[in-house]
């Protein structure tokens, strides 16, 4: 057990650093002189010299990594140029949205999916499976930004139950912080359930096929305990993938929808970034957005083994 | 009253029949053998008795087990005799379990679903009934899981979920099938034990007529879904009135004729030289500080064999023969050790520079679906080896080698546009001694070649080796577990166990005087149908 | 002892998926998807580089039957140029994830051990660079523009394509007939040329009509939010985009690049489906 967690910790950390190398490449090398490319090509040479110096540029390249990634741990990740604030105070303020956001939209979908995929794979091949598995054959191929336009359309323009955009900030209570995300979470989740109730049925059917179930049905057990308790749990493995793989998904999502809710979000957030060349808040946030994937992956596959004995090799 | 009393069983799944018009009853205490060759409808049989058929199954006649309408029983009521009064026992031990529940777990589920007892009576008798079938609680805790034991102890565990609540009907389908002859003794004598200390019925399903032979007291064989003949065990097969009984029961003792054997290597030169090998596999590592020890898989194997010499190479599974025939085959690297062949070393070359030698060495694998490339035609497949001349034969060419090579094993040079699966098992395991033979090897390795064919098919199979053998003066290594292949087509045998070969001899005289441990428990473990034969009709008077 | 065949895709296959219900409504309507793709390079009902002001906002009717935008484009005419942009940037980058993974995973499914191990580390790096992450690192540096779509697609599908390939090799290396052909003297790359890719084919190939599905998604993902295909080039997302605003007054606007997605992406799906349908489920897609 500790033989395979530390190994899985020890290739999280390893992908950590090879990731901040590509985002530190791309980002700082890749267009030669960030500032002036930041400043465009009608700055002045002092203003881009001026820049150079307070990013650190004049540095050589390693100081320059290992300054930023050193800065990274400590949390200092400079100060934004437009903004002229920490880059820190930026993310934490828009993060307050972002990862709220993408947390309800990856329960909601889960809550969705599991039971539908579970009650389709049950029904195998009755009505209510078809309609399912056509309902999410659907749901697969709407992309969640038009399916968010739409809902706005109907609840927030029609019904008018709730706003269309905007976010009132946390400091406005709670409710009225959660009602803006409402529609957001579902335009996130719906077409991310679809995938997943798919993904749950295929996995639980591969495993009903299995000899032991056979053994367990040999047993006396009923179809329905046979699934509750011995296909259900060898199903999650690949379900617990393709988990890990939404919340990349999802955090990508969440900036695409930002945009449609008017969200103040790390996804604006990078969007106005982009606009303004503000380098240093893009390289800031890919890094975290990224560094958040590699940690989830993580906890993905720890996860496995608390599922799987034979991952947990006995010492 | 029988126990349970098949009448006039028809089945068909989809429109196809599967079975027609079955009878077959078992009184307690009593063990019935049902045999048969592939596609004859043993599974479906048992499942029937169960009511685990495929959705698309529809079955006709009457079930009655105990007194009830087994074909006529609710789901309820199905559910509470199965694990209950009638316990299951399946061929494949190594997906039998489910591999995420801890084996006390699975024993002790069946038990609490029946008489709704509470965790710790369940585990008491769980636990009880593990010691039963031979796995001692300080060994096998009801804590380890499925992956943690060897295919054998598998079965015992399965063995144990069948029989906690001490069914009155035990069905094995094809329980040994997959485990080697020593662990099939111990399992077969287990499954006897059990029936008699509950006086259960015993259904045991089999494609081996020894086997049956041995252990059932009747006997019903199977063709096509239709019983052949049904009866005692040892008059049946020693009456052998019904054609096909005697046609099955001289195929399963068949030894193909050959000319005068050759022990040893003769004079001269010989082909193979095995000098001093070993096979170490990384071990799994268990700890972070710890390198893993390393797992011995061949030990200081020594041997040599001469040209046009047949060789058996003997044992358990896992003893290691496998994993030598791959290193002669140069398919692996020793550790440490010599490989000679036809005086030139092949161990530590590279692959390039081995062209010559694998020409005159070629192998035979025994599964004869998975040996072949669904997509390629059998005119491509058998051609695979002529990759190793150093002239590559033009398009009439190397139609003509193939045509040659599928006539020799009798096959119809015309199928060569065909793909693998429109042809039989045995027909599969012809072409693939076609390709072995293409190249004219000296050696052709054959790793259980017949193992997966039923017995009737077996008996041609062996016959066309020993032709060629016969013809091409081709030298045989024969990996097998089996004593019967042994015995019918070799000179000599070597016995290996546990990575090291611990006998050497000819065959007829290690088969009826072994020396050692592990040779004399293959040779006792191993079912023989005159014996059996024998000691029932001894029995009997 | 049991009656079994072989587990990998026989002959036939292609017959055998044209009579999937699933395979044929998917090939009849990505077939029409390319047809309108393609018709529009010689004609559309209207000429999309016009402006026609007095023109703009037009519902649908018998002279418009998607309506005209806000710049009194013809909606049909730009929805077919659209299905260009969208089918090249995706079949382009299923061309390069297959182009790289493909290779790359049978590479490491051959050689196993570092090679492996590295290969499966790469994997993991790469998957934490969603499509949109690389989009947005790109447009930073060079600018927005559809070819920065393909690239960011395209780096998110190697790993894809790269798992799939090593899956599905690494289930059929120990098979016997690779052992006969070892045999027969031959090396791991002809091995994998004449063995292993004819029986993974069908695996890529269903997962090929997936990342191309994805492809579009993502497309329109990142020309909905400016990262993609840049006006005047008519693109489904950046119609989205443009509808935003006019859902209101004109929802049709919204209503009808959505459906170009739903329908070519549920086609293309099916395709897959069908597809996977007629293989073994032991050696279904990956996702």
């Amino acid at each position: 057990m500790t033989v395979y967690l530390l190994r899985r910790l020890a290739t999280g950390l390893l992908a950590l650093v090879v990731a901040s190398v590509v985002v530190f490449c791309v980002l700082e090398i890749l267009p030669g002189d960030p500032a002036r490319l930041m400043l465009g090509f009608n700055a002045t040479e002092d203003a881009v010299q001026a820049l150079r110096v307070q990013m650190g540029l004049d540095r050589g390249l390693l100081v320059r990594y290992l300054h930023w990634t050193g800065g990274l741990l400590s949390l200092d990740f400079g100060r934004s140029y437009t903004y002229s604030v920490p880059v820190i105070d930026l993310v934490r303020e828009r993060a307050a949205v972002s990862l709220p956001l993408a947390l309800v939209s990856l329960a909601l979908s889960t809550a969705i999916a599991l039971p539908v995929g579970v009650f389709a794979a049950a029904r195998r091949g009755r009505p209510s499976d078809t309609v399912a598995m056509a309902a999410s054959q659907f749901g697969v191929a709407v992309p969640n930004f038009w399916f968010a336009l739409l809902l706005v359309y109907v609840f927030a323009v029609w019904l008018r139950l709730v706003p269309a955009g905007g976010f009132p900030g946390w400091s406005a209570g709670v409710w009225p912080a959660l009602k803006a995300l409402i529609l957001p979470s579902v335009a996130l989740a719906l077409p991310q359930a679809a995938i997943l109730a798919r993904v749950t049925r295929s996995a639980l059917l591969d495993v009903l096929g299995e000899d032991f179930i056979r053994t367990a049905r040999a047993k006396g057990l009923p179809r329905k305990a046979v699934l509750w308790r011995h296909a259900l749990r060898n199903a999650l493995l690949p379900v617990l993938t393709i988990l890990g793989l939404q919340f990349a998904f999802l955090l990508a999502g969440t900036i695409i929808i930002e945009n449609v809710f008017y969200l103040p979000g790390l996804g604006r957030l990078v969007f106005q970034a982009i606009n303004q060349r503000d380098l240093i808040v893009v390289e800031s946030v890919v890094m975290l957005l990224v560094a958040t994937i590699i940690a989830i992956n993580l906890v993905i596959d720890l996860s496995y083994a608390l599922v799987d004995p034979r991952l947990r090799v006995r010492a | 009253m029988s126990l349970l009393e098949i009448e006039n069983l028809s089945l068909d799944i989809g429109g196809t029949p599967i079975l027609r018009g079955i009878d077959l009853s078992i009184e307690a205490g009593e063990i019935t053998g049902l045999v048969g060759e592939s596609g004859s409808g043993k599974s479906m049989t048992a499942l029937s008795l169960m009511r685990l058929l495929p959705d698309a199954a529809r079955a006709m006649g009457r079930i009655t087990f105990d007194g009830i309408d087994i074909l006529a029983a609710s789901e309820d009521r199905m559910c509470a005799l199965r694990g209950d009064d009638i316990g299951m026992v399946f061929q494949e031990p190594m997906t039998a379990l489910n591999p995420l529940k801890a084996i006390g777990e699975q024993v002790a589920e069946g038990i609490r679903w029946h008489t709704r007892a509470n965790r710790t009576d369940a585990e008491t008798l769980a636990r009880k009934m593990l010691d039963r079938v031979g796995l001692p609680a300080d060994k096998f805790p009801l804590t380890r899981y499925p992956h943690e034991l060897s295919g054998g102890q598998r079965q015992r565990v399965v063995i144990a979920i069948a029989c906690a609540l001490k069914p009155k009907l035990l069905i094995a389908d094809e329980p040994t099938t997959a485990l080697d002859v020593v662990l099939q003794a111990q399992i077969l004598e287990l499954l006897r034990d059990l029936v008699d200390e509950n006086r259960t019925g015993l259904l045991l399903i089999s494609h081996d007529l020894a086997v049956v032979a041995e252990m059932a007291d009747r006997i019903t064989i199977l063709r096509g879904g239709e019983v052949m003949e049904a009866g005692e065990t040892a008059r049946t097969l020693s009456a052998q009135v019904h054609p096909y009984t005697r046609q099955l029961a001289q195929a399963s003792m068949h030894v193909p004729e050959r000319a005068k054997a050759i022990h040893g290597v003769a004079a001269g030169k010989p082909l193979l030289t095995v000098q001093n090998v070993s096979k170490d596999y990384p071990g799994r590592r268990t700890s972070l500080f710890h390198k893993p020890l390393p797992v011995r898989a061949v030990d200081d194997v020594s041997f040599a064999l001469g040209e046009g010499h047949s060789v058996a190479l003997v044992g358990r599974s896992g003893c290691g023969k496998s994993t030598l025939a791959r290193m002669i085959l140069a398919l692996d690297e020793p550790t440490s050790g010599t490989i000679t062949f036809q005086g030139e070393t092949i161990t530590g070359r590279d692959q390039a520079s081995l062209r010559s030698a694998r020409r005159d060495m070629q192998v035979v694998f025994q599964d004869p679906y998975g040996s072949f490339n669904p997509r390629r035609t059998v005119e491509w497949l058998v051609a695979e080896p002529l990759h190793l001349l150093d002239k590559k034969p033009g398009k009439t060419e190397r139609r003509e080698l193939v045509s040659q090579a599928l006539h020799e094993v009798g096959l119809k040079p015309a199928g060569m546009q065909k793909y693998p699966h429109e042809f039989s098992g045995g027909q599969r395991q012809r072409i693939s001694i076609a390709r072995a033979i293409i190249t004219r090897p000296k050696l052709v390795v054959a790793d259980e070649p017949v193992s997966a064919l039923d017995v009737s098919i077996r008996a041609q199979v062996l016959d066309l080796f020993a032709e060629l053998n016969q013809k091409l003066g081709v030298a045989y290594l024969f990996i097998t577990h089996d004593l019967t292949v042994a015995r019918a087509i070799t000179d000599d045998v070597m016995v290996m166990h546990e990575g090291r070969i611990v006998e050497t001899g000819k065959t007829a005289e290690v088969l009826s005087h072994p020396q050692t441990e592990a040779a004399r428990a293959l040779v006792e473990a191993a079912p023989d149908l005159h014996r059996a034969i024998a000691k029932r009709m001894q029995e009997q008077g | 002892m049991s009656d079994r065949t072989s587990d990998l895709p026989e002959r036939g296959f292609v017959a055998k998926a044209f009579a999937n219900r699933s395979f044929l409504a998917g090939f009849v309507i990505t077939a029409l998807v390319t047809a309108m793709a393609l018709l529009s390079f010689f004609w559309t009902p209207y000429d999309v580089t016009k402006l026609i002001v007095a023109d703009r906002m037009q519902p649908p009717s018998t002279t418009h039957i998607f309506g005209t935008d806000q710049f009194g484009r013809d909606m049909l005419s730009m929805i077919m140029v659209g299905a260009r942009n969208s089918i090249a940037v995706a079949l382009v980058a299923v061309g390069i994830g297959m182009g790289i993974g493909v290779p790359l995973g049978c590479w490491a499914a051959a050689r196993g051990g570092y090679v492996d191990d590295a290969l499966m580390r790469f994997n993991d790096i790469v998957f934490a660079f969603p499509a949109l992450l690389s989009a947005i690192m790109i447009t930073a540096i060079f600018g927005p523009g559809a070819v920065n779509a393909i690239i960011a697609i395209g780096i998110f599908n190697i790993p894809v394509f790269a798992r799939v390939a090593r899956a599905g090799a690494l289930a059929i290396w120990p098979r016997e007939f690779i052992l006969a052909a070892r045999a027969s003297g031959k090396g791991h790359a002809l091995i994998t040329v004449e063995h292993i890719l004819p029986n993974i084919a069908n695996l890529l190939l269903v997962q090929g009509t997936i990342q191309f599905a994805l492809g579009i998604l993502a497309e329109a993902g990142l020309s909905y939010v400016g990262l993609g295909a840049q006006p005047p080039m008519p693109s489904w997302g950046r119609m989205l985009f443009d509808a935003q605003t006019r859902m209101v007054v004109a929802p049709y606007l919204a209503i009808v690049p959505g459906m170009a997605i739903i329908i070519t992406v549920l086609g293309l799906n099916l395709i897959g489906d069908g597809i996977s349908d007629t293989l073994d489920p032991k050696l279904r897609r990956q996702r």
